[in-house]
């Protein structure tokens, strides 16, 4: 085990560690709901996963496997640094396979295979409020949770429609939680929202900067805010995966000469690996 | 014009309410009763506590005592600061609609005018965009604004129009009692008139219950019928508005009466 003398279990000291606990306990009691928590500093800057990375820290255990993307993907910068990160101060198992882990740290997407029951996803959050962008007012932002006032949800809806026609926001995509809270699903690309709804796995969401936590406990229910003429609706892409033929995944979209040629691939590296090689497979298994 | 109807219980009752900041700063040993229909002026000058007694009125500020019952449709009569803070500001966003002076202060600038005056509807629950951009547009005419308008941004607009428009976001749940804080200060006076007009259409035609804070008394003489003349946070008269402008009997109401400018 590297490092064990120099570093407490996963970084963080242990009353650090219950706070959070005690906080996401909260979190997980009042689905949606924002609960401010002690945040330390971490070793690396705001804005770079600093709650989601002690989030993981606070809920790991030395039996624990972890799993971290960036955008889907397993090979990132961000994923490999907090990944190493976990390793070196935990030394627990890491993962890239989405069935092994128990824990994944994820900023910006969830895996596209369906999680299972004991798994926790945690997220990292910048701005937790879904309400900021039209109420600048902390004050007025949490009396407006206590009270449902959500009316301003749909004047931004309202808006998008009027000028492009169509509901054009497309990632942090606002959700209502078990029919109370409403809530900011950290930038997710709105085609991961139906996941979030009656999820086997525990969702657990850590902003840094602005120091709040929140969950989604399994089997909750998670709507996304519409119009009744207006649907909720998820992306769609003309085309397939150019690396594993994949039509129902979430496909990043990839310049890959000087002449502006396109590419679209899976932005979940793990699960567009996993497809690939199962076809390859077939492809060598029909050879044979 | 429709002969306002003035039915026989009051919507607002106000009893000795008082809110002091200081000796005489605020206002003290305020009461009245506002009927159905019924348009009160509240005038005086800077400083004589019209804006405290608003404020106390639209639930923004607990008087030190005093009462301030409302009556609601249902004709069930509740104490404004005695029902829970939720009620009160759903009250506030349905049935009791607050006209600020200043535009910005009522209004989303940054948001168009269709999602201004939608706001309140998706407020109280309407999740229908057809229904609420139909009802906005409507809306629009009513305050005589082009409705080519309806996904502009208010600060856009000039002045006039955007205080036509934040009448219209007020009245789109058609509210039976409306608080106005000077809605025609700082227009031109063309502008006012147009704007008084509509005003004074829009009260008759919904029969809505009004108070307005005011210190121009040409303002009050056109929209009001009763007026409480306030000075140093007390009234010092009160009664129909002809009869005060006409035969003013304290001092300081003469003084204000033959203060006006005529051309």
């Amino acid at each position: 085990m590297p490092n064990q003398e120099q570093y407490n279990f996963a970084y963080l000291d242990e009353q650090s560690k219950r706070t959070i606990r005690r906080g996401l306990l909260k979190a997980v009691a009042i689905p949606g709901h924002q609960v401010p928590f002690a945040g330390r500093e971490m070793p690396m800057p705001y804005g770079w996963g600093t709650g989601g990375v002690q989030v993981t820290a606070s809920i790991l255990g030395k039996d624990d496997t972890l799993k971290v993307i960036d955008q889907g993907s397993d090979d990132t910068t961000n994923a490999v640094s907090i990944r190493r990160f976990f390793h070196k101060t935990a030394g627990v198992q890491t993962t890239t396979d989405t069935h092994e882990a128990s824990v994944i740290q994820t900023r910006h997407r969830i895996p596209e295979a369906p999680l299972n029951e004991g798994q926790i996803l945690v997220f990292q959050v910048p701005i937790p409020e879904p309400l900021r962008f039209i109420e600048p007012s902390e004050t007025e932002t949490m009396k407006m949770h206590a009270l449902e006032e959500y009316g301003v949800m749909h004047v931004k809806l309202y808006e998008d429609i009027a000028h492009h026609g169509h509901i054009a926001t497309t990632y942090a995509y606002p959700v209502r939680v078990n029919d109370r809270y409403v809530m900011d699903p950290s930038p997710i690309p709105k085609f991961d929202n139906p996941k979030l709804h009656m999820s086997r796995a525990l969702m657990l969401f850590g902003a840094g900067r602005e120091k709040r936590l929140y969950a989604i406990p399994p089997y909750t229910k998670v709507h996304s805010l519409d119009f009744e003429d207006h649907p909720f609706e998820i992306q769609s892409w003309d085309e397939a995966c150019h690396v594993c033929g994949s039509a129902t995944s979430f496909l990043d979209e990839v310049i890959i000469n000087n002449d502006g040629d396109r590419m679209f691939v899976c932005s979940d590296s793990h699960y567009c690996q996993q497809r690939s090689g199962e076809t390859q497979a077939l492809e060598q298994a029909d050879q044979a | 014009m429709k002969k306002p109807i003035i039915e026989n219980t009051p919507v607002l009752t106000v009893k000795q309410c008082q809110k002091l900041y200081g000796i005489n700063r605020g206002c003290q040993d305020i009461s009245f009763d506002l009927f159905p229909g019924e348009v009160l002026g509240i005038v005086g000058e800077s400083g004589s506590g019209k804006s405290t007694l608003l404020n106390c009125l639209s639930g923004n500020q607990r008087p030190d005592f005093g009462n301030i019952v409302y009556r609601d449709q249902e004709g069930s009569a509740c104490d404004l600061y005695d029902i829970s803070e939720a009620r009160r500001r759903i009250l506030m966003r349905t049935e009791i609609g607050i006209v600020k002076q200043n535009p910005r202060e009522g209004l989303r600038m940054r948001v168009s005018a269709g999602a201004n005056i939608g706001e309140r509807l998706m407020t109280v629950g309407e999740r229908h965009y057809g229904n609420i951009r139909h009802t906005a547009s409507d809306w629009l005419r009513n305050v005589e604004m082009d409705t080519q308008r309806l996904d502009d941004l208010p600060i856009e607009f000039s002045g006039g129009m955007q205080q036509r428009l934040q009448i219209a976001r007020v009245l789109v749940t058609q509210p039976r009692l409306v608080l106005m804080d000077e809605p025609t200060g700082g227009l031109d006076v063309s502008v006012q008139a147009k704007l008084l007009d509509l005003i004074r259409s829009l009260v008759s035609e919904l029969n809505l219950s009004v108070v307005m804070v005011t210190h121009d008394l040409a303002v009050a003489r056109l929209l009001c019928n009763r007026l409480i003349v306030m000075q140093k946070s007390q009234v010092i008269e009160s009664g129909l508005t002809d009869q005060v402008l006409d035969d003013p009997q304290h001092p300081y109401t003469q003084l204000l009466v033959s203060s006006v400018l005529s051309p």
